[in-house]
């Protein structure tokens, strides 16, 4: 189960509202590489996993995704804060503001709802943990063309911190990956699936 | 009250600051579970982590629900972490 804690995960104080980069930061709310595919994929990918250490780092870093959905939400609160609907227009929100106001809600910075096809759960941990680390790149690599654009400092610091987190995660995905591959033959990592074939 | 606020800013980044590097052990631990300085490291982050969220709760009301220790419940009070320091008025 989970509790909340009523903090951010890292603090987001930002003054200056910019609807532009409200939504260029929403995908990383419920974009292709956002935090909710993210959480979604660790947490679900769990179930199958037969190794105690792959279960841990999916369920914590699962978790680090879900307060990291959060920041993100806060920054994209904080940005769009006090706008009116002619500033919000003239930014480029406008059609999401038609549909959403100043609400949080997940798609991509191009408009794409959020969809459960931008993340597998394979059911088989070698291919599954590839994702992962894939996943985690594909964050960072969003996250350094958020930080190309942004020029807001209140905004920049936050995202960075969140860039940063990609790195450690893809650093404990890998080990958490090599862990797995010494539970099986390493002549044939694919032998079999561990999470669902009977070894005979 | 401007010292409070101040205050309570202060104790916040404390528990932050502890809660980040829990957090970031925590990942370490899961993949290193026999590293005896890292889990020293995580004691020692861990008693600092619950004592900073003892004094900001002293200030500030609870950072989870079952922390409520007062007969009003002030959870409910705000500002809420996503509204940064906006002070809002509730209609």
């Amino acid at each position: 189960m989970w509790k909340y804690e009523k903090r951010l995960q890292y603090p987001v104080k930002i003054s200056r509202p910019n609807a532009q980069m409200a939504l260029f930061i929403a995908s990383q709310y419920g974009g292709p590489d956002g935090e909710m595919g993210a959480s979604m994929r660790y947490l679900s990918q769990r179930y199958a996993m037969p190794y105690n250490m792959a279960k841990a780092v999916l369920t914590d870093i699962g978790t680090e995704e879900l307060a990291h959905l959060e920041i993100v939400a806060a920054i994209i609160h904080q940005l769009t804060k006090g706008l009116t609907a002619q500033e919000i227009k003239d930014s480029g929100l406008g059609a999401y503001y038609i549909d959403h106001a100043a609400g949080i809600w997940p798609q991509a910075a191009g408009g794409v709802p959020f969809q459960a096809t931008e993340f597998q759960s394979k059911g088989d941990p070698i291919t599954d943990l590839f994702e992962d680390l894939a996943a985690e790149q594909k964050a960072r690599s969003t996250y350094d063309n958020i930080l190309r654009v942004v020029t807001d400092p209140e905004v920049c610091d936050p995202i960075r911190y969140l860039r940063q987190r990609e790195i450690a995660h893809f650093q404990r995905f890998g080990e958490a990956l090599r862990d797995v591959q010494e539970h099986l033959d390493s002549r044939n990592f694919y032998d079999f699936n561990p999470a669902f074939d009977k070894k005979s | 009250m401007m010292k409070d606020q101040e205050k309570k800013k202060q104790l916040l980044e404390q528990v932050d600051q502890y809660g980040f590097a829990m957090d970031d052990i925590l990942l370490y631990l899961d993949t290193h579970p026999d590293d005896r300085h890292a889990i020293e490291y995580f004691r020692c982050v861990q008693k600092s982590y619950h004592d900073a969220v003892k004094d900001y709760e002293s200030v500030s009301g609870p950072l989870t629900y079952d922390h409520e220790s007062e007969d009003v419940w002030n959870w409910i009070e705000g500002p809420w972490p996503w509204e940064g320091e906006e002070t809002y008025v509730e209609i």
